[in-house]
Parts: C-alpha cells; sequence; structure tokens
C-alpha cells in the first residue's frame, strides 16, 4: 500500500506528546499560521455560549458571513421561546465600513426589539467593528435607554484571540445580568448548572436528576437559557461546571461578587454523572438527599446495564480516537469508552491547559497520543499508525475518518440524540456500536478483504 | 415539551427593514474556495482571522462530505493593527511544508481588506524572498461587504483564468473552456461527458467533480485528487471557445468569458443554467457553434424522452405555483423551467443585490414576469412574509427554506447550496434533459404525495 508520509511542523511539534514518553507540554498558545487549525475564531466562541438564550435577540454586527454560517447551527433546545434560532445580523455593506455601522446598528435593534419584545438584547462586535471604531457600547446603552430593556454588548472580534478569548466575553456579556433579578423562593439546596447547552435536550435530563434527589436547579446556563433565570442566579447556593473551558470565567466572577462556590462536574458517562451527584450532595450534607441520590443512581444504572453489557462485548478492544473542543468532555469520554471496553490512542482538544492535559495524561493509557489545538494532517496521520476503529468529533473531523474507512461518533453541539446521564450512556454506547459494528466497512478500501478495489478475475473477463 | 413563555412577533409593529434577519446568502471567500478546490493540487488560504476559514470549511463539509482543509493566516490583534504580512509569510511556508500544494488559492477576507493589506505586493514580497520552485499564488480579492458567495465565486473563476491563461496565436479547435455555475459535482461530470459527446475537450474551471466527491481512501490524501491541472489552465488562451453558463456573466460588465475574448480573443458563446427543455436546447446549440456538430443521437433521445414525461406528468402539475429562492443563476433557471412545464414560479428571490433583477427574469419566464415578485437583496424573512402572503403550492431552494416549509406545510424541493438536510447533494443532477428529468420526477412525485397524503380517502392509484 502506497502511504504518504505525514510530517508534523517543527513548530507544532511540542503540541503533541506520548503518554509514557518523558515530553514537555506546550498549550494554551494561539494557532499557527497555515496549520488548518480546527479551532474558530473568537467571535465564534461568544456566539455558542450565548447562543442557547432563547427569549434574547442576539444580533452580529458586521458583515454576513459571521452571522450566516452560525443560523440554527446548535441543537441547544427550548421549552418555549425559539428567537434564538434566527440569524440576525447588521450586514454591513461597503458604505458602512467606510462610515460607519453605529446608525444601522441602532436603526437594526430599535427594529427588531419593538418587533420581537425580546427579553434583552446581545449585540456581537466582529473583526470588521473592532476595526471601523463603532462605539457599540455607547449605540447599546441608548437602545436600552429607549426600549428599556438590557441591550449588552459582547466584545468578540474575531482577531482578538481563538474560542477561548469569545467564552470569557461572553461571561463578561452574561455576567451584566445577573444580580439584577429577585432570589425569592430560591432553596438553600439550590444550584446553577454552568456550561450546559441543553443540546438535544440533555440539560431537562439533568435537571430531573437534582428535582428527584430534592436539589433546585435555578439556573442552566446557557441551555434552554432564559434572561430571568440569569438575573436571579446569583441566590443559587452552589454552581456546578460542567464545559470548563467555557463558563469557569464565570463560576469564577460568581465567587468573586457573590461568594458562590463552584465545582467541576461531568455528565457523561456513568461514571462522572454518578460521582458528579455525590459531589453535589456531599456538599449540601443532608443524609436525605444522600439517600436520595443514592436511590437514584442505583436504579438508573440497573435500568441501563444489562443493554450496555450487550455492548461491550460487541466493541471489546476496539481502539478509539477522539478530538473535542474542552479538556472535560475528553476525560469522560475516555472513562466512558474504557466503560465499553474500549482503548483510547488519540485524545486532543482545542484549549486544553496544562493541567488539562496533566488530568488528561494520568487517565489515559501508555502509549496514547494526545494533541493540542491540532489539525486535519495530524490528526490522520495518527488515526493510520494507531489504526483506529473509532473517531469521536464534530463536522470538521469526520470526513477525516470516513475517508480512511473509521467509523464516527458525533460528540459536538450539532447532534441530535442526547447523550448525557445515565441513559445518554446507552445512546453513546448504541450510536458507537452501529457506526462501528457496520458491514459496509469491508468495502471500504483500508479495511477492504479484497485488498482495494474489486476487479473480476482474469479467466472470467477473458471469456 | 412544557411552554414556560412565548416571544412572538408583535403583530402591530412595524416589520424590521434595517437588518438582514436570516439571509439568503454566505459570504465571497465562501465563493473563492469552491473555486479553488476545483484546481488540481490546490489549497485555498484566506487573509483574516481563523474563525472565516474554519466556519467556510465546516458549512462546506456539511453540504459534501469531504474533507475541505483550508489555511488561515490566522490574525491576532497585533496583526490587526500592523498588518498581516508576517503572518502571511508564516501560513505560507506552512502551508507548502505540509501540503505541498501544486497552487495556492489566496482569498482575502473582510479583516484584511480593511485594514488595506495590499494582498499584490506581498505574494511578490514572498516570492521575492524565497527564490525557490514555489507553488503560484493565485489572488482575488474578496471582501463580504460587497457581494455574496456567487460574487466571490464568479471573481475567483476570472482571477484564476487571468493568472494562468496564456496567450496563443494557433487555437486549438476541439478545445473549449467550460466556466460553469456554482453547480453540484453530477453537474460538472455531466459538462465534461456532453462536451465530449460533441468531440470537444474541455477545460473546466472550477472541476471540483472529484475533489468534492471522492472515492473512498486507502490512503490519506493530504489534498484531494482531481480538479483541473494547472497546465490545462495555461492553455485557456488557445481554447477555441469559452461556453459561460449561468446568467449574472453574461449580464457582468467584465466575466472571466468577456476576458478571455477581448484579451486572447477566445470566442465566448453563453448559456443559462441549462434546467428545462428551452435551456437546454440553449446549451445544445452553443455545444454545435462551437464544435459544428449536430445534436449527438443518444442527446436527441433523452431530450424526446423528457418531452413524453412532461406529457405524462403533467397534469399533476399544472397551474401550481411556487418560490424560488437562492444564488441569481439557478433561480432565473429554475423559473424559467418551472414556467414551461405549467408551474407559476411566482416568487423568485435572491439574496444577492442583482440589478435589472425582473428585466434578467423576463426574458426566461413564459408569459413575462408581471405576476411574478423579482424579489433580489432579500432575506428568508422578506421571503417568508412573501409567501405567507401568497401561499405557493411548492418551494424550490436550498435546505434553508426548510423552516418556512415546515411552518407554512409547503413542500420543499432541495436543490443548490447549502443542503444539510438532506442525502447526496454532491451528486444531484440538474443539468441538461437528463438533470430536467430527474427534477421533473421529482416534481411530480412531490405534488403526487401531496395529494395523497392530505386525502381522507388513502387513494392507492394516483
Amino acid at each position: 500500500m502506497k502511504t504518504e508520509t505525514i510530517e508534523v511542523l517543527k513548530d507544532r511539534s511540542s503540541q503533541i506528546w506520548e503518554k509514557g514518553k518523558d515530553q514537555k507540554l506546550a498549550c494554551d498558545r494561539k494557532s499557527l499560521a497555515g496549520s488548518v487549525t480546527q479551532r474558530a475564531c473568537a467571535f465564534c466562541g461568544s456566539r455558542v455560549v450565548l447562543y442557547p438564550i432563547a427569549d434574547a435577540l442576539h444580533i452580529v454586527h458586521g458583515p454576513i458571513g459571521c452571522a450566516a454560517y452560525n443560523w440554527d447551527i446548535r441543537g441547544a433546545l427550548s421549552s418555549g421561546p425559539q428567537l434564538h434560532r434566527n440569524s440576525f445580523s447588521t450586514d454591513l455593506a461597503e458604505k458602512e465600513v467606510v462610515f460607519g455601522g453605529e446608525k444601522k446598528l441602532e436603526a437594526s435593534l430599535l427594529e427588531l426589539i419593538e418587533y420581537y419584545k425580546p427579553r434583552a438584547a446581545f449585540v456581537y462586535s466582529t473583526c470588521i467593528v473592532g476595526l471601523i471604531g463603532d462605539d457599540v457600547e455607547a449605540i447599546c446603552k441608548s437602545v436600552g435607554r429607549k426600549t428599556g430593556i438590557d441591550v449588552i454588548p459582547v466584545d468578540s472580534p474575531g482577531f482578538k484571540g481563538t474560542k477561548k478569548s469569545g467564552y470569557q466575553a461572553a461571561c463578561e456579556a452574561a455576567f451584566r445580568l445577573v444580580g439584577t433579578g429577585s432570589t425569592v423562593g430560591i432553596s438553600k439546596y439550590s444550584i446553577n448548572l454552568l456550561g450546559e447547552f441543553n443540546i438535544a435536550g440533555e440539560a431537562w435530563m439533568i435537571r430531573e436528576y437534582f428535582e428527584k434527589i430534592g436539589i433546585q436547579v435555578v439556573s442552566t446556563i446557557t441551555g434552554d437559557g432564559r434572561v430571568n433565570d440569569l438575573r436571579r442566579c446569583h441566590g443559587a447556593t452552589l454552581n456546578l461546571v460542567q464545559c470548563s473551558g467555557s463558563m469557569t470565567h464565570l463560576a469564577k466572577l460568581l465567587k468573586d461578587h457573590y461568594d458562590i462556590p463552584f465545582k467541576r462536574v461531568s455528565f457523561f458517562g456513568f461514571e462522572d454523572t454518578a460521582r458528579s451527584l455525590y459531589t453535589t450532595v456531599e456538599y449540601f450534607n443532608d443524609p436525605e438527599l444522600t439517600l436520595r441520590a443514592e436511590k437514584l443512581i442505583h436504579e438508573e444504572i440497573a435500568k441501563y446495564s444489562a443493554e450496555l453489557k450487550k455492548y461491550k462485548k460487541l466493541l471489546k478492544g476496539k481502539k478509539a480516537a477522539l478530538y473535542v473542543g474542552g479538556a472535560f468532555k475528553a476525560f469522560s469520554l475516555v472513562l466512558a469508552l474504557r466503560n465499553l471496553g474500549m482503548k483510547t490512542v488519540l485524545a486532543g482538544t482545542q484549549t486544553g491547559s496544562v493541567e488539562d492535559y496533566e488530568q488528561l495524561k494520568d487517565i489515559c493509557d501508555e502509549g496514547t497520543v494526545i494533541v493540542d489545538d491540532s489539525n486535519p494532517l495530524e490528526l490522520a496521520k495518527f488515526v493510520l499508525e494507531k489504526d483506529v476503529d473509532l473517531f469521536i468529533g464534530g463536522v470538521k473531523e469526520r470526513p477525516i475518518a470516513f475517508k480512511l474507512g473509521v467509523a464516527f461518533c458525533d460528540h459536538n453541539h450539532e447532534r441530535k440524540t442526547p447523550l448525557s446521564g445515565f441513559e445518554g450512556m446507552l445512546h453513546f454506547a448504541r450510536e458507537v456500536a452501529n457506526s462501528t459494528l457496520s458491514p459496509i466497512w469491508q468495502f471500504a478500501p483500508r479495511r477492504s478483504q479484497f485488498n482495494k478495489s474489486f476487479s473480476v478475475p482474469e479467466t472470467i473477463s477473458k471469456t | 415539551m412544557k411552554v414556560l413563555d412565548e416571544i412572538k412577533p408583535a403583530h402591530n409593529a412595524p416589520i424590521p427593514e434595517a437588518a438582514t434577519r436570516n439571509a439568503c446568502k454566505v459570504c465571497s471567500p465562501l465563493g473563492a474556495a469552491m473555486v479553488f478546490k476545483g484546481i488540481q493540487g490546490c489549497l485555498p488560504f484566506l487573509h483574516g482571522s481563523q474563525g472565516c476559514a474554519t466556519y467556510i470549511r465546516r458549512y462546506m463539509i456539511s453540504h459534501f462530505r469531504e474533507p475541505v482543509d483550508i489555511a488561515s493566516s490566522s490574525f491576532s490583534e497585533d496583526d490587526a493593527i500592523f498588518g498581516g504580512a508576517r503572518n502571511f509569510e508564516i501560513g505560507i511556508d506552512n502551508v507548502i511544508q505540509q501540503y505541498n500544494p501544486e497552487v495556492i488559492g489566496v482569498a482575502t477576507t473582510c479583516l484584511s481588506e480593511t485594514i488595506g493589506d495590499h494582498m499584490i505586493g506581498m505574494i511578490k514580497d514572498y516570492q521575492e524572498n524565497h527564490k525557490t520552485d514555489g507553488p503560484p499564488l493565485v489572488h482575488v480579492s474578496t471582501p463580504a461587504y460587497t457581494g455574496t458567495h456567487s460574487d466571490g465565486y464568479r471573481e475567483a473563476i476570472k482571477a484564476v483564468a487571468q493568472h494562468f491563461a496564456k496567450p496563443c496565436k494557433h487555437k486549438k479547435p476541439y478545445l473549449i473552456n467550460v466556466l460553469p455555475p456554482m453547480a453540484s459535482c453530477a453537474d460538472l461530470r455531466y459538462l465534461r461527458e456532453i462536451c465530449r459527446l460533441y468531440g470537444l475537450v474541455p477545460v473546466m474551471l472550477p472541476d471540483y467533480s472529484s475533489t468534492l466527491e471522492g472515492e473512498s481512501w486507502d490512503q490519506y490524501n493530504r489534498i484531494s485528487p482531481g480538479g483541473t491541472p494547472v497546465g490545462r489552465l495555461e492553455q485557456m488562451g488557445s481554447a477555441s471557445g469559452t461556453l459561460e453558463i449561468g446568467h449574472q456573466p453574461a449580464y457582468a460588465k467584465e466575466s472571466a468569458g468577456a476576458w478571455l475574448e477581448s484579451a486572447h480573443r477566445v470566442r465566448k458563446e453563453t448559456a443559462g443554467w441549462p434546467i428545462g427543455i428551452r435551456q437546454s436546447d440553449h446549451l445544445m446549440t452553443s455545444l454545435s457553434m462551437l464544435s459544428g456538430r449536430t445534436m449527438p443521437k443518444e442527446v436527441e433521445a433523452e431530450r424526446g424522452r423528457l418531452v413524453d414525461a412532461y406529457v405524462d406528468g403533467h397534469k399533476y402539475i399544472s397551474g401550481k405555483t411556487a418560490v424560488v429562492f437562492g444564488e441569481p443563476d439557478l433561480v432565473i433557471s429554475m423559473a424559467a423551467f418551472l414556467s414551461e412545464i405549467g408551474i407559476r414560479p411566482i416568487i423568485c428571490a435572491t439574496g444577492s443585490k442583482v440589478k435589472k433583477w425582473s428585466e434578467m427574469l423576463a426574458p426566461e419566464i413564459e408569459d413575462g414576469v408581471k405576476d411574478i415578485h423579482c424579489m433580489s437583496g432579500v432575506d428568508h424573512a422578506k421571503i417568508k412574509a412573501k409567501i405567507a402572503e401568497l401561499k405557493p403550492d411548492l418551494m424550490v431552494g436550498s435546505s434553508k427554506g426548510f423552516p418556512i416549509s415546515k411552518e407554512f406545510n409547503i413542500p420543499l424541493l432541495r436543490v443548490g447550496f447549502p443542503i444539510h438536510d438532506r442525502f447526496g447533494a454532491q451528486r444531484q443532477l440538474t443539468m441538461g434533459y437528463r438533470g430536467t428529468q430527474i427534477l421533473f420526477d421529482q416534481i411530480v412525485n412531490m405534488m403526487m404525495e401531496v395529494k395523497q397524503t392530505r386525502s381522507e380517502v388513502g387513494y392507492s392509484y394516483i
């Protein structure tokens, strides 16, 4: 078989490590020009984090592309308003780039707010706005005064950095609403769930666990989000942070300003879901809550164990690669795959920190390759070298897997199946098994029993 | 699902006009990237923030389901202030190291255009500083605030032709340039096939038929195989004619075809996107003019079968109405086709700002556009308002029409770009008598399905 050798760029080599080899870790860097990073920009980071706030108006101030590419892109569900699923943009034209876009922004906001009656508005700045010097803050203030709602600027020009700086801008923007609502009726056993985006209804599943145990969920930030929930979330006793990359900053703000402690959790896989529930009840230290949590966890695990065992038998020994946005998801995936009898041979994230990668190293097996801010060629290289059977990632990683005859599981924000909680683990197993064990791989050239392509035996073709 | 509270438009409030609500377009660098994907061994490179490249990659992957690697100069705040020359150089170096491309297609973004990065100068500097046999760098200017993806697509075709075409006194009689609209991979393959049937060898610009719909691989290809080789593009000046497809270039002041005609004296033939019998006839006539040959037997038979199908199917569709939305070239031809099969395209909408939009539509639509709402530079909110008013029987356009189709319970025939809620967009044939046959069957079947499912009787025969 002819194989092209793929070389890693010299400037990127320190962002790739193998467990068992003593190498220094480098991460938390801006992406190398020309490397074809899988990361997006700061604007994208802000937009995805605030996107699920369903009763707010989200308007992108800039030329059309920035708004068009994320129209209804996330599978973040709302139980009520659907305003967030629209794409609003000032769609700047050349004359506005030259003479300024403030007038158009103000007119757009006034009209849209009058028409849709949102509870608040978020105004996202793009690269162009960062350059032409529009005073977005002033426009927001003035429109806020005229309309009587909070109009909040999100400082997110794409060049400001990677998604991570966008996350920070989103947290700052969301924090402007915190503390402006009444906290009446909030129980002492109450939490906020940060970094849970209600993809395919996952927040609803997790919320139900807490309600069964007797813990009030004041707000999920930002999944199935509402402006009023954000206003009163400072009344909660404890913050749970799931997507650590995007929401740790808001958790820190809530700690500094309102003295609310936070704990990192994950609701992916049996182990992590159970651990997160125990962590929460331990904090409240009420034996009744603990009893209810134990009961719930036992019942739920019993419900799905038999079917999971069946999948484990089928998947045992298969090798997996994963490349995801944040590190906490990566930890959970390594454990969940292990529960299915599978081995993670390649693990990477777009935005992990040094501590994240140390932890990832700890839980991975010897020989696992760990990559930071990787690109398609590197991912393809390790998929081939490690001969993986399954790739877990998002839409941009899917064709890398499929072209090489490798199964794929979508674990990005576009997924349509809930993968969180106990029930989610079953969905995950099912999805992994359905792709990995499909009969179609026998025809893929890399897997083919016919060895590459089909040809008619000479004896027949001659007749 | 519990409804906690509702945000509903205030119906007495004036319709918002200033903002774009659910755009019926994307940005111009995407169009340029598509063209670059149609050159053999070419890697697209966007000079600006990395989000532009990542968004466009994701968008194209959800339509084509193929690897789409697009590099970026990954601007930081400093680069936005002091200029992106350094990042451009590092970026190009890294692309060459990683991908070893035969060509690099450089498109600008809003950011680099606004700060005034002098692209041609930067490319020249790069090439002077690297006196090696590096790949050619083709440049196209694509600020999104001046046009849409279809403008970026046309601009890139022109830029590539201008970069590569070499002057030639002796024209090759069998060689023609084919400049297609932003069509599917199957359409591009069809154009190649039909040219060959007329004894012509096409230089397709672009030809992403294999790069964006490739085979399953036994090794990883850094750049997807396929596309028109540079050697071929250099011959564009020696072609005996250019077939430029789409109404937009026909109306443009200087299209790639017009440039080839004035700079290289390559005769230009134009044809609309060949959907329907009249438009396909037009294409075949152009091919006859270029080749001096009459219509091949097998094509004639395809045409005959299509006419027969029109007759068999017309009663299911006659008198129906439709809305067509998307890129100008597709909307014009699709409207022309619908009008010739007895479906009135009562709304013809595009997100591009097209001068003389109704004048462009008028000659193509049977009985003109007096009763047609010709909307240019509009968004999906405006299209939706018109649909609510006129309640057409059929919607024709991209996946972006789905929310409206669902709300008003109008079937949506998915054509054009992007299609991300159905499978097989890349091999959807629309061109020629063959493509029209497929579209016609789909439309008749959609109307049959409506009749069958909305009747309580449950007819088994329709």
